[in-house]
């Protein structure tokens, strides 16, 4: 418990980056603000500021961001079956599922801890990051211009961030972040902004078909 | 309700649609090894793809701004230090700042 609430602290945090880039890209504050309670996602939130920001289209820039959603789907399965939540409570534990609470909780030796760790982390995460969100929102707005302040590089960096750990995992990862970025910039010039991004996808499609998937099962 | 608000509150309902469908599908439909490992690559080529995106255009055109290279360059020097993510950041956006603000870049 008291990891879950110390890692919901340290990464909510980075709300103040979110916020700050969100309203770098164009979103008001009040966009970025409901960005954080109500898809409470971190890379689909700076996804779709990014395709905001490039001027990208809403709808490919949504889509982008909806599909870099998908891996939540996966760690609520797993939750599920260590969780044991039913009824109306699903709905809300739905909304806490994350790469750190999700971490935590397959961390637990049994159901009750695994149930308390989630809760501990959602709550904290959830606390910490929309508050972070607000300030870093509504701080950036008064900066004045984006750029002088390299508020563009923060989209990039955190993404690059966001991956590192993944790119350490293995062969596959790095040649599938590699292929994505070359389909990605190949594209660039042809196709209107934020069609590239999801053309990208297909990386991870060869890279899913090409290997033997590992039996393990590590999805953090 | 401007373009913005929708994307906003299609985003939202989407994440929220994909965490929910975890807890209340059957886990044989997501449970296939290859689906499982090709939604574990997807964050990766999709967040790849938009590092180099964003690095290197604005809009459909290709475009080099040294500024934002440099300050990309300092947030792998932080990640290869294992530097916590909002170094990472801070590092990032200050290096572009600071060359920005001297006129180098």
């Amino acid at each position: 418990m008291r990891d879950g609430i110390l890692l919901g602290l340290a990464v909510g945090v980075s709300g103040l980056a979110f916020g700050a880039a969100a309203v770098g890209a164009g979103l008001s504050a009040w966009q970025a603000c409901a960005l954080s309670l109500l898809a409470y996602t971190g890379a689909s939130q700076f996804a779709l500021a990014g395709a905001i920001a490039g001027g990208g289209s809403l709808l490919a820039g949504t889509a982008g961001a909806i599909m870099l959603g998908s891996r939540n789907a996966l760690y609520s399965l797993r939750l599920a079956d260590l969780l044991q939540v039913h009824g109306l409570r699903r709905f809300a534990t739905a909304q806490g599922v994350t790469d750190e609470s999700a971490a935590i909780a397959l961390a637990q030796p049994d159901h009750a801890a695994a149930r308390t760790g989630f809760r501990a982390t959602f709550a904290s995460l959830y606390l910490t990051w929309n508050a972070a969100t607000l300030i870093g929102a509504v701080g950036a707005g008064r900066l004045g211009s984006p750029q002088s302040f390299g508020l563009d590089v923060i989209g990039p960096a955190a993404f690059l961030a966001l991956i590192w750990p993944r790119l350490q995992a293995g062969r596959t990862e790095r040649a599938v972040a590699a292929g994505g970025a070359a389909i990605a910039l190949a594209a660039t010039p042809l196709l209107p902004a934020g069609a590239p991004v999801i053309l990208a996808a297909f990386a991870a499609l060869a890279g899913a078909l090409a290997r033997r998937p590992s039996s393990d099962g590590r999805s953090a | 309700m401007s373009g913005i608000w929708i994307a906003v509150l299609a985003t939202a309902a989407g994440c929220y649609l994909l965490k929910l469908a975890g807890l209340t599908v059957p886990e044989r439909l997501l449970g296939n090894p290859r689906v499982k490992r090709f939604a574990e690559l997807v964050p990766v080529a999709l967040l790849a793809a938009l590092v180099a995106v964003q690095a290197t255009s604005k809009g459909s055109a290709l475009v080099l701004d040294p500024a934002r290279l440099a300050g990309l360059a300092a947030a792998v020097l932080a990640l290869l230090l294992r530097a916590p993510f909002l170094v990472v950041i801070v590092a990032a956006a200050g290096t572009a700042a600071a060359l920005r603000l001297l006129g180098i870049a």
